[in-house]
């Protein structure tokens, strides 16, 4: 068996898709003729026309609204954000219209909306955002960030079937770095509102999504290298739902919680999993349930800039020897 | 501006309607008005929860737009504004669930969830539209898309006001849409006021039609209270719009005569135009003259639509004015179709049952 790239293990999963189900379609600004910015669709408009593989002008708010319409009536649309950072165009459409159609009038919207997203490769403070906490705190949408070449695939197959509305977060730092090989023969759909054990420990939780999962490993390793700590990591993938079930069994486990997230710290998503688990898990806690985050300012472009600001490998080996040793 | 009108005693029958129709549609106007007077009544007696939204002066163009379309199941789809309950009237929404929607009644469309004439029935053709302006105008075009790629022979009928043309949603789906060749029409309705805002402040140009050419999309002005007028231009543009030649723009010119609802006085309009557009130019009054004055129908025909529209909206309000409010707790369902209800807090459980 090949081993394939997370990107090409996504590519794999909206292909199968639109081979299973004729609903489904893709609208986007390039996805068509030239196959996207980050070519997750090249080829598809060979095999399925321009009929399925629509370009679009720039114009979010009506890729996203246009979408909305053509689920409202019977099709499966995936939108595609040239850049996730773009989204925010669409802020409105999809917290006012597409998020509140079940509740307000009884209105199945079941579209994907996925793009690139997440800093580490230079792109400056609009190439590079985590929308996730904009609509996290929006009832009606779901949110998916896969970190695995396996979960790439599980998840937009997921995603597209789900019937309710889906923000797909692809991180462009995992395109091509992340490569596994995908067993032949087993359709892979990973269940949205489910977390993934990524490593078992004993004295120490992580709990992360995206690309931070990969640097969460990392430290853990160090962890367990130089300071015999055992470090169990979380990799949430779903964020709204949230998996609360695997979190607070990852706390009762080990007693103490360092939360990594990509995005910046205030208004982040570890603020609201460390309200759950204070809420819920108070008794089990050995200490303070602490936080590595991007820090507050919008993300710079040059390297020693964005480095400073993002999380990096050692500043999870850094706090989580902190809050082992607490 | 191109303004059609029907010239007047032409002997025969206007616009390929028959009496039958012709009379239907006095009966839609009548309807929608009697409706929301009796609306007044209940809004005076506290029972409207919320605001009130009059379309007085534009009903015509309601009526006509929307009577213009294929209707029944499974056919064109419209999606109304505040001021288009006369198009949700022909399009099959009766009259006592807007009566129920309006006072919040569990029993209502949306359950009490939304408001006034915010909900909808895709198989009878109507998108309740949402608050924010411009917003349904990329949403029809995705409507009307799914048409175009089944090679359904259906349009979709978009209204938005002379302040949603502002919007950049209203913008980018015009043109999303004329790019697609959607089978889209899009009414504008041109009455005077975005809340209080006069067209002076709200757009540089003349006619709205003016933005609609910027995107290759044909457009008309026709004066809204001509309700033939409206039913034509509208019956063109959905029979071009069917057949494949995308999507078209009519401008209706017509004249708000209430306040944005009602609590607001309309203090920022001038009384005697008001005056002069409700003596002058009431767009019923002009279609029942138009139809008298041809001979087309009889007043006693009119006049037995007039009790019979009474009686329904009688019947509908009586029907449904002690009807409850929704379950509290069923606030808490349908958010997702998985999970199908949201988590219900945990200080709302500690007193049960007492204080639910």
């Amino acid at each position: 068996m090949p081993e394939i790239t997370f990107l090409e293990a996504l590519r794999q999963g909206l292909w199968e898709e639109m081979e299973r189900d004729e609903r489904v379609f893709l609208l986007g600004e390039d996805i068509g003729a030239y196959g996207g910015a980050f070519k997750v669709t090249q080829g598809f408009l060979d095999r399925f026309g321009e009929g399925r593989v629509i370009d679009t002008p720039i114009a979010e708010a009506a890729i996203v609204g246009a979408a909305a319409g053509a689920a409202h009536m019977g099709l499966r649309p995936v939108a595609e954000m040239q850049f996730i950072d773009f989204i925010s165009c669409a802020y409105d459409m999809l917290t006012n219209y597409v998020a509140t159609a079940r509740y307000r009038a009884g209105l199945a919207t079941p579209i994907v909306v996925r793009g690139p997203c997440g800093g580490y490769v230079r792109g400056g403070p609009f190439h590079s955002q985590n929308p996730e906490a904009a609509f996290f705190h929006t009832p009606g949408l779901k949110i998916v960030y896969p970190a695995t070449v396996r979960d790439a695939k599980g998840l937009i197959k997921a995603a597209i079937r789900d019937e309710d509305p889906v923000l797909y977060l692809e991180h462009k730092w995992l395109y091509r770095r992340i490569k596994d090989t995908l067993p032949e023969g087993e359709e892979i759909v990973t269940p949205l509102g489910s977390a993934r054990l990524a490593r078992e420990g004993r004295d120490l939780s992580i709990v992360t999504y995206g690309a931070t999962v990969w640097k969460s490993l990392e430290a853990a390793e160090r962890l367990e290298r130089e300071d015999g700590v055992s470090v169990e990591v979380l990799d949430l993938r779903t964020l709204l739902p949230l998996d609360d079930d695997a979190i607070l069994a990852t706390v009762k486990k080990t007693n103490k919680l360092l939360i990594v997230h990509e995005d910046t710290r205030t208004g982040g998503l570890a603020g609201e999993i460390t309200a759950r688990v204070s809420e819920r898990a108070f008794e089990w806690l050995d200490g303070p349930v602490m936080r590595v985050t991007a820090h507050d300012v919008p993300l710079p472009y040059a390297p020693t800039l964005e480095d400073f600001v993002l999380p990096q490998t050692d500043d999870i080996v850094k706090a989580a020897r902190w809050l082992a040793n607490y | 501006m191109t303004v059609t009108s029907v010239s007047p005693r032409s002997p025969a029958l206007p616009a390929g309607l028959s009496r039958d129709q012709l009379l239907e549609m006095y009966r839609y106007l009548r309807l929608t008005r009697t409706l929301e007077e009796r609306l007044v009544a209940l809004y005076r007696q506290t029972k409207v929860i919320g605001g009130l939204f009059r379309s007085l002066g534009q009903e015509g163009e309601s009526v006509a737009s929307a009577y213009a379309l294929e209707r029944g199941a499974n056919r064109d789809i419209l999606s109304p504004l505040i001021r288009n309950l006369g198009a949700m009237l022909v399009m099959g929404a009766k009259p006592i669930e807007i009566l129920r929607q309006y006072m919040a009644k569990g029993s209502s469309p949306t359950r009490g969830r939304e408001m006034n004439v915010h909900f909808n029935d895709l198989a009878k053709g109507y998108l309740g539209q949402i608050s924010h302006l411009g917003d349904m105008v990329p949403v029809m075009a995705g409507i009307t898309l799914t048409f175009r790629m089944r090679g359904e022979r259906r349009v979709g009928l978009v209204y938005v006001g002379d302040g949603a043309t502002s919007t950049g949603a209203f913008h980018e789906g015009l043109n999303f849409a004329a790019v697609q060749r959607c089978p889209l029409v899009v009414i504008g309705e041109y009455n005077h006021f975005a809340y209080s805002t006069p067209p002076a402040k709200q757009f540089a140009v003349k006619d709205l039609a003016e933005k609609a050419k910027g995107y290759g999309i044909p457009a008309v002005t026709v004066d809204g209270n001509d309700v033939l007028a409206v039913y034509e231009a509208t019956k063109l543009a959905a029979d071009r719009a069917r057949a494949g030649k995308g999507v078209h723009f009519i401008e209706v010119k017509t004249f708000r005569r209430k306040g944005h609802a009602e609590h607001d006085d309309q203090s920022y309009a001038s009384p005697e135009e008001v005056e002069r557009w409700a003596t002058t130019n009431d767009p019923v009054d002009r279609y029942v003259k138009t139809l008298l004055d041809h001979g087309w129908v009889e007043q006693r025909e009119l006049s037995d639509i007039d009790a019979s529209v009474r009686d329904e909206v009688d019947q509908a309000t009586d029907a449904c004015v002690e009807d409850p409010l929704p379950p509290p707790e069923s606030a808490l369902a349908d958010v997702y179709a998985d999970p199908p209800a949201a988590e219900r807090l945990w200080y709302r459980r500690l007193f049960a049952p007492a204080q639910g």
